[in-house]
């Protein structure tokens, strides 16, 4: 018999392949050193023959340990799990075998994009990567397969496999995934797999526990934040506080005296951004320097700017004559010519920033030739790129090692920070740098979620139809601010999430308008104010749901009619959206009589459907107890439903923490809510119970993570109206008295 | 050179008076279970038992920590991941990102120190972490889950 089929328990515990479920990091120390990179603990990928690899996504040891790469980041979201579920089930391996490794966008450069695209936004993850990864997993399955019947010398077809054991059939001989491995890395890869139909799932469409929680509990996780690299010097830096400014000078020997300071210098990137940064031995010396470091800034001209001027600019759009349509049907002005009833509202919503637990940080180490960087990113490839930009050497000479993120929620896709690091590693070639944000630093400098105003203008007949409605949007198009090339013809189609119609334009199906209105027209007007824009979770269906919803429910009332079913009778056309939104009715208590008050919010956005209602009381004082929230979500495949559940109830947190208290304001061009006591989150007190329903109708897979965030906060303006007569129309509520 | 008694073991710091419990613990000690959240005592990331009681260690100099005060960082509050806490984490899988979860699990496990029997008012009152993946629906399933583990493990003992 060939030596690789002696079983993994004969071959005894191989050495060499100790693979823990953190599996791509750390040794630790606890002590003096702390923590030890052991980025090589896993062989290098870059070699394609590679023993024990399978093929890009598989990589099995001796020991049956299964290792799935993970090219998507993992922010909390659940992602990486699910990933390995849509392996695991087309490979049929022992599911408690499994770990996961993330390979380099280095790696990925080098072996001609083998891992596909490693951005992980808009709600993609597994949307986006199904097909190729389950694909992966399949090609895998059978070329151990193959590889054992060529062992045995009998007929694949004779063989089968099931949680990494093959056996074939007619003689009962059996052995494991990790026994042939080596030698399935040398089978030819099959040009042609079928995939499981999701009815017969046993890995996938489960819902198993999360690969990386076990760490977390315990403190070993190493986020970027924890990077710990032999002779590492820490930064901490300041950007100039107005967008546009620039540095003029800065007294360095003012704390060059200070314990354990190296240096203080300017930090310029491409991405026009000027700051100082301080060099020390450790964070909080960098820290406690900065803070004391005299600079002087040149703020430039946004010094003036403030919310006055950004309001001034936003309600000058709400009437401007020239907009960028991008939902248009029927004949808007005669509608509103032979309405019956018309009623017109504005709306506003705030700039606000991710705030994410772990604020920004980047590991650099530059040598003349390699520029490496540690670093929790959305977008591995960018990381990559910006390093490169950074440090001048080629994308071949430069790698990035990504962590687990402490929470990205959109913010971390941009690379300033990395080009940050990388700049100020240059200062200091062989010497890593770790470059970490503080809070304030992170609240000040974000890419923020645009300011936008509507102003709505609805239309009924004498039977209280809707026969048309006008949506002014009026903001900044995160487009124009971060990928113009993304603009067509100048229009932003992203800022119609959720409010176009289907087929005009085919990139935003997935965010089609979940009614049928016989006259509509959502236009924007864009207006461009000097804050860095950004893609914030949810991105534009935070805003355009409000809007809508809120606004629907006030035709309804205009019409006196009920607010479910003046919605349902809009979407006679739209199954999938009616059916989430009658679960949550349903469940929701719609229509009881028992003092509470209820709304509603739907959506189709990120190719789910999704639906709340929402059930508050407000008592004399205006104070508001939001009791319950029942959110219902058709994601087509539901690939784990327990993190579909977390996604849901978290995405409730993070957009009522927005509606209740997130608000940036500007003063003299700089943003004035510097942490959490000025830019407050939802505590545990606050978090209504969320009921999640999961509800996939089956045929295609819809986004999680973002698309309830929308409906988080129409509902409950919704339910807050029907308890006390009150109309909210402009966030954060915090300020305001929700009594009339 | 400051003395901190942590996680059992007296341990000598070399840093300034006024240097935080929190980067004495992460840039000293290697202890970086102990998460930098806000730096202004909101957030909850950093917290830590002292004596058992829970603490936010961003605003605590070391020179206010006597050599005797027993320090507990997330990598002591169990030796395997199996204090009460930990194993109804794992059992709820409660963290999304995970990050602010050391100083959730540390500020859960003190509010049990000093009343185990606590219910959802105490919660409300007591933990008021800062989780911007909101995790506090199984965070509270998971308080009242740890207690259950607690009591089981206690009748088994008697």
């Amino acid at each position: 018999m060939n030596k690789i089929f002696e079983s993994s328990k004969a071959d005894g515990a191989t050495s060499g392949f100790n693979v823990s479920r953190r599996g791509f990091l750390v040794t630790t120390s606890t002590l003096g050193a702390g923590l030890a990179l052991g980025m090589t603990t896993r062989p290098a990928a870059s070699s394609a023959a590679s023993l024990e690899e399978v093929n890009a996504w598989v990589h099995i040891a001796t020991d049956d340990t299964v290792t799935i790469r993970i090219a998507r980041s993992e922010m909390g979201q659940g992602t990486l799990t699910g990933l390995a579920q849509l392996v695991a089930e087309e490979l049929d391996c022992d599911w408690d075998k499994v770990t996961y490794e993330f390979p380099t966008p280095g790696q990925n450069v080098a072996r001609e994009r083998v891992w596909g695209d490693y951005s992980t936004g808009g709600s993609r993850g597994l949307r986006a990567s199904h097909q190729y990864v389950r694909e992966g997993g399949a090609a895998a399955k059978l070329m151990l397969v193959q590889a054992a019947a060529d062992g045995w010398g009998v007929k694949a077809s004779d063989c089968s496999a099931i949680d990494s054991v093959i056996t074939h059939g007619p003689s009962g001989r059996t052995t494991t995934y990790g026994a042939v491995a080596a030698a399935a890395a040398k089978v030819p890869v099959p040009a042609k797999v079928n995939l499981r139909d999701p009815a017969d799932w046993h890995i996938a469409g489960k819902p198993l526990k999360r690969l990386d929680t076990a760490d977390k509990l315990t403190g070993k996780l190493v986020y970027g934040a924890d990077i710990n690299l032999p002779n590492m010097l820490c930064a901490s830096i300041m950007d100039c506080p107005v967008m546009g400014g620039k540095l003029v000078s800065f007294d360095e020997g003012a704390i060059s005296s200070m314990p354990g300071v190296k240096r203080a210098l300017a930090v310029t990137t491409d991405e026009g951004t000027h700051g100082v940064a301080v060099v020390a031995d450790t964070w909080w010396q960098a820290q406690s320097a900065l803070k004391k470091l005299p600079i002087k800034w040149d703020l430039g001209p946004n010094a003036s700017y403030d919310d006055a001027t950004l309001t001034a600019m936003l309600e000058e759009g709400l009437t401007a004559d020239e907009a960028f349509t991008g939902n248009w049907g029927g004949d808007i002005e005669t509608a509103f010519a032979s309405a019956e009833t018309t009623v017109e509202s504005v709306y506003k919503c705030p700039s606000q920033n991710h705030a994410p637990m772990e604020p920004m940080n980047a590991t650099a180490l530059f040598t003349k030739d390699r520029c490496e960087v540690w670093c929790p990113t959305q977008n591995g490839e960018a990381a990559l790129a910006a390093a490169s930009a950074a440090s001048g050497l080629p994308l071949g000479q430069c790698e990035v090692y990504k962590t687990i993120l402490g929470g990205g929620f959109g913010r971390r896709g941009a690379g300033d920070y990395v080009h940050q690091a990388v700049k100020i590693s240059m200062a200091f070639p062989g010497t890593p740098i770790k470059l970490q944000w503080s809070r304030e630093e992170d609240q000040k400098h974000g890419f923020f979620h645009p300011s936008t105003m509507a102003k709505m203008r609805g239309a009924l007949d004498a039977d209280g139809n809707l026969t048309g409605l006008h949506m002014r949007i009026s903001g900044q198009s995160i487009l124009a601010g971060l990928m113009p090339h993304a603009l067509v013809e100048g229009a932003d189609y992203l800022q119609f999430q959720g409010v176009i119609k289907a087929g005009l334009n085919p990139a935003m199906d997935d965010h089609s308008i979940c009614y049928d209105i016989p006259n509509v027209m959502v236009d924007h007007a864009m207006r461009n104010p000097p804050i860095r824009p950004g893609f914030w979770r949810g991105v534009n269906v935070n805003q355009n749901t409000i809007y809508m919803e809120c606004f629907l429910e006030e035709m309804a009332h205009a019409a006196g009619r009920d607010p479910l079913e003046f919605r349902l009778a809009l979407m006679k056309n739209q199954p999938k959206s009616a059916a989430v939104l009658q679960a949550v009715a349903e469940q929701g208590g719609w229509g009881n009589d028992d003092g509470m008050g209820r709304g509603l919010a739907v959506l189709h956005s990120f190719g789910s459907y999704v639906a709340a209602c929402a059930e508050v009381t407000v008592d004399d004082d205006g104070n508001l107890d939001m009791h319950r929230i029942v959110a219902a979500t058709d994601c087509g495949i539901a690939v784990n439903p327990q993190q579909i559940e977390a996604q849901v109830q978290g995405s409730f947190v993070y957009g009522l923490s927005a509606a209740l208290y997130s608000e940036n304001t500007l003063k003299n061009g700089e943003i004035q809510e510097d942490n959490f006591h000025t830019y407050p989150s939802m505590k545990i007190a606050s978090m209504p119970k969320v009921e999640v329903i999961v509800m996939p109708s089956g045929g295609f897979y819809g986004g999680v993570g973002e698309p309830t965030i929308g409906v988080a906060a129409p509902a409950v303006l919704n339910a807050i109206f029907a308890a006390t007569g009150k109309r909210v129309r402009q966030l954060p509520m915090k300020d305001q008295s929700l009594r009339a | 050179m400051k003395t901190l008694n942590v996680n059992g073991e007296r341990l000598e710091v070399d840093a300034d008076d006024t240097t935080p419990l929190l980067w004495a613990l992460r840039e000293h000690l290697g202890l970086t279970g102990t998460k930098y959240g806000c730096g202004i005592a909101q957030c909850g990331s950093c917290t830590v038992h002292l004596d058992g009681v829970a603490v936010r260690s961003c605003v605590m100099p070391i020179v206010a920590v006597s050599e005797t005060t027993q320090i507990t960082t997330i990598e002591g509050l169990s030796d395997d991941g199996s204090h009460p806490v930990q194993q109804a984490w794992a059992e709820l899988d409660v963290p999304q990102c995970g990050y602010c979860q050391p100083g959730m699990i540390m500020a859960v496990a003190g509010m049990l120190n000093a009343t185990p029997d606590a219910g959802d008012a105490e919660i409300d009152s007591q933990i008021t972490n800062i989780c911007r993946c909101g995790t506090f629906q199984r965070v509270r399933d998971g308080v009242h889950l740890a207690k259950e583990i607690t009591l089981k493990s206690k009748g088994e003992l008697a």
